[in-house]
């Protein structure tokens, strides 16, 4: 069955179209037919992360107005042959999506797909609102700091009542991903912990990603996190929050980077 | 041997009994007043069918033959004159209904199909799960509960107490409704915002010897007194 999942936050800059590309891409890597779809309409940019901003034709606004059918839109992934992009309209604002064109590009895609991840624009209006309207769960991304945490906490009180499933006094399984924590820097104090996080919003952790140099090199290059560098620690803790995502029980270890022997012995050099 | 059983006395039973009638009070002109009764029973045919009615004359002077007239005039429009009152015994004949003393005006029950009966509103208001940033509960009818947290920059307004089973970082106001008897209890005290009736305190004010303590608020004339529960 079909799992419609929106990557959400509330707060700009902590991770959603990282996350999104970066758990797309692990969940076909586990053999999951998924699509990603860009809803940050006049500001995209899942196709810049999934390196896929030189394919686009049509989008999701062409599909909303009639103009383009979905398969024309959709976007194949080079790397993985289970993996899809649908983008977001460069030239347009959010107010050329519409409830009813998202509901039936939505049902469409929950007949081809078995995941659909919605990568939500930063802000609680109509991108952000409808993004999570269909939604059957959230992942709801958090940087360790108040702010981000207070704005979380916004948007799960959207989930829970802003949604189809809301509406219908149903429950949007919720999840919340950490990212850029820095265990160094938490266990200073400079950082909220994971628990204090988890105290206030209530909600069951998903993941923690750990701050990486490798993310913003992965974007750079258009490659998800987890297909650019499998083996580094975001990589690694992306992968277990998607094995998260499909039911397995996995421990909650916080990766940390796997420093090589010559940085370890050069690590140290005086400048 | 008797040859026929004694009768055995049967005893006669009073009993007192009130019923309700419509009481109709006629007026000069006679005619007209009939026609209101008709256009009443235009509005509603057979409303008094079956239903006791008795006739105050006391607003009216009407002679014998007048009185036997209005009756006959009920009695067409199939109203049947129980009783009648306010006037001397003897402008009226034994053929006519018998005159009534001692009236008290009551109540009449309709027995038109009732309204079901609006249920009384509750007046506290439980809520089970976390309430959020952003959101704003407003119930001025009573007591609020949480069950969890109120995060910051959510909302509690109250027209009683508030009670949070959990973190208060959001504001809570209570009393609203001018009651100033009305307190706050949390189990953690993190508010940016406390309120009764009025009076408020924001995160500034507020001890810190206090924070995340269980702590409840209330008014003592018109200052706020925040201790902490245990």
């Amino acid at each position: 069955m079909a799992k419609v999942l929106v990557v959400t936050s509330g707060k700009g800059g902590v991770g959603k179209t990282t996350s999104t590309a970066a758990l797309g891409a692990a969940l076909a890597q586990m053999g999951e037919k998924v699509v990603v779809v860009d809803f940050d309409v006049g500001l995209r940019n899942l196709d810049l992360v999934m390196g896929a901003e030189r394919r686009v034709v049509f989008d999701l606004i062409n599909v909303v107005q009639g103009v383009a059918k979905l398969s024309q839109a959709l976007i194949r992934d080079k790397r993985l042959e289970n993996l899809w992009l649908l983008p977001a309209s460069q030239t347009r604002d959010k107010d050329a999506l519409t409830d009813e064109g998202v509901g039936s590009i939505i049902a469409d895609l929950r007949t081809k797909f078995d995941w659909i991840l919605c990568d939500s624009p930063a802000g609680i209006e109509r991108g952000a609102t409808l993004a999570m309207r269909y939604a059957d769960e959230a992942v709801v991304v958090t940087n360790p700091e108040v702010s981000s945490v207070r704005d979380s906490d916004r948007i799960i009180g959207m989930l829970d009542s802003k949604t189809v499933k809301a509406e219908k006094g149903e429950r949007v399984e919720k999840h919340v991903l950490i990212t850029r924590y820095d265990s160094g820097r938490a266990s200073r104090g400079e950082m909220l912990s994971i628990d204090d996080i988890l105290e206030i919003l209530a909600t069951p952790l998903l993941g923690i990603i750990p701050e990486s140099q490798d993310v913003l090199l992965a974007s750079n290059v258009g490659s998800p996190v987890t297909l650019n560098n499998a083996a580094s620690a975001p990589a690694r803790a992306y992968v277990d929050a998607a094995r998260r995502l499909m039911g397995e029980t996995v421990d909650m270890v916080v990766p940390v980077e796997r420093k090589s022997l010559m940085n370890r012995l050069l690590g140290r050099r005086a400048a | 041997m008797h040859g026929t059983r004694e009768a055995t006395r049967q005893l006669v039973r009073m009993r007192g009994r009130s019923y309700v009638a419509f009481v109709f009070a006629p007026v000069v002109p006679i005619h007209g007043w009939l026609e209101e009764i008709d256009a009443m029973l235009a509005r509603s045919p057979g409303f008094f069918v079956g239903k006791p009615v008795v006739l105050d004359l006391s607003a009216v002077e009407l002679s014998q033959s007048a009185i036997a007239h209005l009756v006959a005039s009920l009695e067409q429009r199939n109203i049947r004159v129980l009783g009648i009152e306010g006037v001397d015994a003897a402008h009226l004949t034994t053929s006519m209904p018998p005159l009534l003393t001692g009236g008290r005006p009551t109540v009449l029950i309709q027995n038109e199909p009732k309204k079901p009966e609006a249920k009384p509103k509750p007046t506290s208001l439980l809520l089970e799960s976390p309430v959020r940033s952003g959101q704003s509960i407003v119930f001025t009818e009573g007591d609020v509960t949480v069950l969890g947290s109120v995060g910051s920059g959510a909302e509690i307004v109250a027209g009683g107490s508030i009670h949070i089973y959990g973190a208060l970082r959001g504001r809570a106001m209570a009393g609203v409704n001018g009651n100033s008897a009305a307190r706050i209890f949390c189990q953690k005290i993190e508010a940016e915002l406390l309120a009764i009736d009025g009076y408020y305190q924001t995160a500034e004010d507020i001890d810190a010897n206090l924070r995340n303590r269980p702590a409840q608020a209330w008014l003592e004339g018109d200052i706020m007194k925040i201790t902490p529960l245990n």
